[in-house]
């Protein structure tokens, strides 16, 4: 058993958050977690299923949950963290309320923010009532029906993959990875809700780079029929019985394309979050290009910050799937422990 | 459509307008198209509300015709407006208030070079000052003319004469508005209300009584897009262009379009003469065609100017439909008279006459 007095404080309670406190705790660390919302979980606790398994994503909840249940941590909701300074070896960890914590190490899992979908003026979101975004159509998937402002089931649902993605005009240059796997996984789910709604997919490439994500993505093809264009849409606009006229291009077969559907799905992308981006400015992290946490070294200090004594979890270093954010959360608490105990 | 939407666009886009003391900077073609509206937007300004216009008699073409027909490379047209700007300089103005949507959109592209690229300033300033001894600096603020009648709209609104609205049904008149292209498409933050979602002439619209129609083919070219248009075999191009954006409007039943850019104007409005002819069809309601007005014209309506000396006339689609609407008292007698009565010849085939 490690010394109880030495003390970590993880901001962010999304999955690395939990799971890295979770872990510390269970080492024996005295873990104070902090997290702006009021509840744990981050945007995982907001969605229906996950890939590639379609599990529920309450069973990755309910783990993680497990996993903060320490007499040795410390959970303190609704409370954002907003600078962090090192003094004489320690940390000092403010928050928005003017108070002050100390800590031995810090961790910033302070995750990611969804793509502002209406940033892409073109789309109409937050405009055209049926154009949404894919965490909107999880919440449906929640609710158990999807439908349209009308109340109706769609017929025609068609989703926009690489929103705020490989998108120069928005400023992000990187691929967010996990949106083309969760548009295969939606379209899936949408065809199983409305059995009759045909569904479409306008990508640019499909990014099917991980475990199981190929077999998904033929499976939305060879059994549920979904048609994948290549192509982006150019402009999104409602005709005059209100439903959605999209135009885009289909490169394979070289031609322009114009069709009315019922539901537009936009596939938002991951970007640094508010919060962790503050932090960053306000304490002397480094960032990198596409705005995240910027690592100590990108192949074995992914963990590391440039100050020493402060590591990142997850999320806000880059996008990454759930499997990827607990083993990058696990790796670092492996850091922090080497670090407490001087064995760097 | 969600509203509330649009606003929060728009209030990402709210350019500074200048309030006072514009360098004027006339069209090309405009005075020749639609010959009331610049002169109703001079008007306006000195006399309704007693603003500083300058115009300065050697101002020239922006070359921009050329310079979308690969005529006039880019480091003459930047000397060209460069000059504009010695002349706005020399004349002691900060202001410059563009007529033309296709200059608006020259300027807007080299101000936006200049500051990418500080080299093709220094080469720009060297090349005017070799050809013209001038010096020159770059426009404090930089509006098209809209942005400045959009500015007032609101007193505009307040002399009203006329409402935007259909007298028989008390319904807000239906409206197209068209942007242009070069307006803000290029650069969004030059454009009040941006590129997807303007407001520029639909907040004309709005504070004036009617109704903005949004429509699938909305931000669809107009059918000029130079090329287009200025080669010959490639005409039937730019008509497609036009029917496409008539046909996807039609189902609206607008009661006219409102344009910002001469060459919109001037393609929405002959082109329907031209698809009528080649195929009888119109787009507007009653066997009609869909009158296409300028800003300043539409205006000059609202403030009660006579529509015949807005220059009404010298569309190609005619515009009694839509006066008849508003309730416009006109005489037809007075519409090809000159300014002293006399008779002018009267076009023949003129639609909506």
């Amino acid at each position: 058993m490690h010394n109880l007095k030495k003390q970590v404080i993880v901001v962010g309670g999304g999955v690395a958050g939990m799971e890295s406190a979770g872990l510390l705790a269970r080492e024996g660390y005295a873990v104070t977690l902090f997290e702006k919302e009021t509840y744990t979980g981050g945007h995982t606790s907001h969605w229906y299923h996950l890939f590639p398994d379609r599990r529920e994503s309450r069973d990755i909840i309910k783990f993680l949950e497990e996993r903060i249940d320490n007499s040795n941590l410390n959970l303190l909701t609704g409370l954002k963290v907003t600078t962090i300074t090192k003094k004489h070896g320690f940390f000092l960890v403010y928050t928005e309320d003017g108070n002050e914590f100390k800590a031995d190490a810090v961790i910033l899992s302070t995750g990611f923010d969804l793509f502002n979908s209406s940033r892409k003026e073109e789309y109409g979101y937050g405009i055209y009532d049926n154009v949404i975004s894919s965490a909107d159509l999880e919440t449906m998937f929640r609710a158990g029906e999807i439908k349209l402002a009308n109340g109706k089931a769609p017929e025609t649902v068609g989703f926009v993959h690489c929103v705020g993605s490989r998108d120069e005009k928005v400023g992000n240059l990187y691929c967010s990875k996990l949106c083309c796997v969760t548009a295969v996984k939606q379209a899936i789910e949408v065809r199983e809700h409305l059995q009759d709604t045909k569904v479409f997919c306008f990508y640019m490439d499909m990014r099917m780079g991980g475990a199981y994500y190929e077999e998904l993505y033929r499976e939305a093809q060879e059994q549920w029929n979904v048609s994948f264009i290549r192509g982006k849409v150019s402009e999104v606009s409602e005709d005059i019985d209100n439903r959605l006229v999209i135009k885009s291009e289909d490169t394979l077969a070289g031609k322009p394309l114009k069709i009315h559907l019922d539901m537009l799905v936009l596939m938002a992308g991951m970007e640094m979050s508010e919060g962790g981006a503050k932090i960053a400015a306000a304490s002397g992290l480094h960032t990198g290009q596409n705005r995240f946490f910027a690592s100590a070294d990108h192949h074995y200090g992914s963990n590391k910050s440039n100050v020493k004594g402060i590591f990142y979890a997850g999320t806000c270093t880059m996008p990454m799937n759930i499997t990827e954010t607990i083993s990058h959360a696990r790796a670092a608490v492996s850091d922090v422990i080497d670090y407490l105990e001087d064995r760097n | 459509m969600n509203k509330e939407g649009k606003r929060r666009i728009w209030s990402d886009y709210q350019k500074e307008i200048a309030d006072d003391h514009f360098f004027y900077v006339r069209s090309c073609i405009r005075q020749s198209f639609f010959p009331g509206s610049e002169q109703f937007f001079l008007n306006f300004l000195r006399n309704d509300l007693r603003k500083d216009v300058y115009e300065n008699p050697s101002h020239t073409t922006c070359t921009g015709i050329g310079y979308h027909s690969d005529i006039v490379p880019l480091p003459t047209i930047m000397t060209v407006v460069a000059r504009h700007f010695a002349l706005m300089k020399e004349s002691g103005y900060k202001n410059i208030a563009i007529s033309c949507v296709t200059s608006f959109g020259i300027y807007a592209e080299i101000i936006e070079t200049w500051k990418h690229f500080p080299e093709e300033l220094a080469k720009t300033r060297d090349y005017l000052y070799r050809a013209t001894g001038r010096e020159f600096d770059i426009p404090e603020n930089m509006a098209h003319t809209s942005d400045i009648i959009y500015k007032f709209r609101n007193e505009i609104a307040a002399k009203a004469k006329n409402k935007l609205i259909n007298r028989e049904t008390g319904e807000p008149l239906r409206i197209v508005e068209h942007i242009g292209c070069h307006y803000s498409k290029m650069f969004p933050k030059y454009g009040v209300g941006g590129a997807e979602f303007p407001n520029v002439l639909g907040g004309m619209v709005e504070a004036w009584g009617g109704k903005v129609i949004d429509y699938p083919e909305r931000r669809h070219c107009c059918g000029f897009g130079f090329r287009q248009y200025l080669i010959q075999a490639n005409r039937g191009y730019s008509l497609s262009n036009t029917a496409k954006k008539f046909s996807s409007m039609s189902p609206y039943k607008p009661d006219m379009v409102l344009t910002n850019c001469p060459g919109c104007n001037m393609f929405m409005d002959k082109w329907q003469y031209t698809m009528k002819e080649m195929e009888g069809t119109v787009y507007g309601v009653n066997g009609e065609s869909i009158p296409v007005l300028t800003y300043e014209e539409l205006a000059g309506l609202v403030l009660g100017y006579n529509p015949w000396n807005l220059g009404l006339q010298f569309h190609m689609v005619q515009s009694e439909p839509l006066l008849k609407k508003i309730g416009i008292e006109y005489d037809p007698e007075d519409k090809f008279k000159t300014k002293d009565g006399k008779q002018m010849p009267i076009p023949i085939d003129l639609i909506n006459a």
